[in-house]
């Protein structure tokens, strides 16, 4: 009996084994693998013709932190991430509430809210190089009709970053609106009357129950749009390429450079390494602190 | 109590893209009355309560409650509370946050919040459980926290939509009489939705038996029990339901009548001494009787108990007597026929 129960234990452990295998198979082989690689090349130094690569410690890592062209990267990225996030969260979460509400044409409403997200990130970043070509592009045509000056909204340092945020939110709020929305169908019809007839308002009901039971929804979509405020460059490639004078220049963007067009990569590398750690302890940060106060239902 | 009625409803109608919701119901509700509304799915039980709570607004008629006419107010001004069938607990919240949920909305002190709660809990037996969110609870605890919600407030008038069909039948049971026993002790109205008429026929002072968007009968359990308004209503109270026989098939009757008989009112008797001799189609024992049911050309639900354990063989013919007197008469529209 007891080794009959000892063989099913082992045939359930092999069976488990085999489903999870593929995955981590996969996983390893494209990262995990590849983010230990990066790890150790970040130790190595530049291989050059003359001088062969090697072991040099964390001096990539301290000429990084010496490079102001490095800080002022951290600095966008920083900004980058703390405008994009809570804009296109606030906004995701108003458009879902508005398009979860009973309104005529709510389909066509839904889905023009998802567009954005479904074009492809080029193509949009094209769309907007339009609305922001000085003169011709809509934005200067707008103004100019109420008699305002042209601006070279990707041109000047002082606007360059902010183009590109607007970008970023007009094309994650749509994304991030699907899974409000996808929540917000699970919450029951029968607590908004339950509320209704207890003499709640709609800011109150939305404030005090709608807002809670989202929680874990938010949660997601933050640790996704932090990761995505490190992760989509797409758009700098067609709008900026980081210009002008690094003024919207974004860290992935950075590593992409110094490993493709600065041939260096010990030091991009470095740069993964760092930008790794960095979401690891902030996805941590989010996860055990707001999982504590979040309700799952 | 005052005269007029506490709750009024006059020819309240409610429709959706032209399907029937609700047609012509007009209803007086006594303060302090438990009211049931009874009747199969569908038939606009729910309706005419969320009508009355003000998740609905009629098409047409008027509703009037405590002297004031609610027909278009919204719900909060209805100064009424409501159970709901899933309970609408909200899950973030913590069971006394539940329940004073109504009472921070409408800014009631702190001090006079926590003396409410308290005696809400304890009516309903929920002390102990403050803290507890209700993922954390047992069916019927949630349902006691859905009642404290109702009744912390002290409306007088407390509207409940089938409290009792996400439970068990033996929970069921004893929160039936906790129910009644609330609603007396609190003298409050309450107005029941159930398709269950074992709860109506048992809560209620009055039962309103509907069908098809329309009231059938209002009356007591008695009333309707003893005095069906239609087939229809005598099909459906009682178990088992009244037996509807064709009157050709028993002769000294208008042609065109139908009689009700229940069950209780026919015996079984020797061949040859009955009026009427049917063929076994079930016999089912129910533990203090045995339910026999019986088939004859015109007629439908033919039945008759039998005291302890007395099974019958399916196909056997047997000889049923009953007094005339017992017969129901309803015409051809399948309407009461006033006793002569």
């Amino acid at each position: 009996m007891n080794k009959h129960i000892n063989l099913e234990k082992r045939r359930q452990a092999i069976y488990g084994w085999l489903l999870l295998s593929p995955a981590a198979v996969l996983l390893s082989l494209f990262a995990f693998y590849p983010s230990f690689a990066t790890f150790v090349s970040s130790l190595f130094s530049k291989k050059t013709r003359r001088k062969p690569s090697e072991f040099i410690e964390l001096e990539n890592y301290a000429d990084l932190f010496a490079d102001p062209t490095f800080w002022l990267v951290v600095k966008n990225n920083l900004f980058y991430a703390a405008i994009t996030i809570p804009v296109s969260i606030a906004i995701a979460l108003a458009m879902a509430l508005w398009a979860n509400s009973k309104i005529p044409a709510r389909g066509f409403v839904r889905t023009a809210y998802f567009t954005p997200t479904v074009l492809p990130m080029i193509a949009a970043a094209n769309l907007w190089l339009f609305f922001y070509t000085p003169g011709l592009g809509v934005l200067d045509q707008i103004g100019s009709l109420f008699g305002l000056p042209s601006v070279n909204w990707l041109g000047q340092p002082e606007t360059a970053l902010w183009a590109v945020i607007i970008v970023t939110i007009w094309k994650e709020a749509g994304f991030f609106m699907i899974f409000y929305l996808a929540a917000l169908q699970t919450i029951p019809e029968d607590l908004k009357e339950a509320a209704d007839i207890e003499g709640c308002s709609r800011w109150t009901y939305t404030r005090r129950i709608v807002l809670p039971l989202l929680m874990p929804t938010t949660l997601f979509i933050m640790v996704n749009a932090m990761i995505n405020s490190v992760k989509l460059i797409d758009h700098l490639f067609i709008l900026t390429k980081g210009g002008p004078s690094d003024a919207s220049k974004l860290i992935l963007y950075y590593i992409w450079e110094m490993a493709f067009a600065f041939f260096d990569a010990p030091h991009a590398a470095a740069m993964t390494i760092l930008v790794l750690a960095v979401l690891c302890v902030v996805a941590a940060i989010q996860f055990f602190y707001l999982d504590r106060r979040t309700h799952y239902q | 109590m005052t005269n007029a009625p506490f709750v009024v409803m006059k020819a309240v109608a409610k429709r959706w893209n032209g399907q029937l919701g609700v047609e012509d119901i007009s209803l007086d509700i006594d303060e302090g009355s438990f009211v049931a509304l009874l009747g199969p799915s569908g038939c606009g039980k729910s309706t005419s309560l969320r009508l009355l709570a003000g998740l609905e607004i009629p098409d047409e008629g008027q509703i009037l409650i405590d002297g004031r006419d609610v027909t278009t107010s919204a719900a909060s001004d209805r100064n009424l509370s409501m159970v709901f069938q899933s309970y609408a607990l909200f899950p973030h919240l913590s069971v006394a946050e539940n329940v004073i949920f109504g009472l921070k909305v409408r800014r009631v002190p702190r001090a006079e919040r926590a003396k409410k709660m308290k005696r809400a809990l304890q009516i309903t037996g929920l002390e102990g459980l403050e803290h507890r969110k209700p993922g954390e609870l047992s069916g019927g605890q949630r349902q006691r926290v859905a009642l404290a919600r109702a009744i912390v407030a002290g409306q007088r008038l407390c509207l409940m939509d089938e409290p009792l069909s996400n439970l068990d039948a033996k929970l069921r049971n004893s929160v039936r009489k906790d129910i009644k026993k609330l609603q007396r002790d609190l003298g409050i109205t309450v107005i029941y939705v159930t398709h269950d008429q074992t709860e109506a026929m048992s809560m209620a002072d009055k039962v309103v038996l509907m069908k098809d968007g329309r009231i059938q009968q209002v009356g007591t359990p008695d009333d309707l029990y003893n005095r069906p308004a239609n087939t229809f209503v005598a099909e459906f109270v009682g178990a088992p339901p009244m037996a509807l026989i064709q009157s050709s098939v028993l002769g000294g009757f208008d042609a065109s009548l139908t009689l009700g008989l229940r069950a209780e009112h026919v015996s079984i008797v020797s061949k040859g001494e009955g009026q009427l001799s049917c063929t076994v189609s079930e016999a089912e024992f129910l533990g203090s009787e045995t339910l026999i049911g019986l088939s004859h050309e015109g007629t439908v639900g033919l039945s008759v108990l039998q005291p302890g354990l007395a099974l019958l063989d399916e196909g056997t013919t047997v000889d049923i007597a009953f007094d005339a007197a017992n017969l129901h008469k309803f015409n051809q529209e399948g309407d009461r026929m006033s006793e002569v």
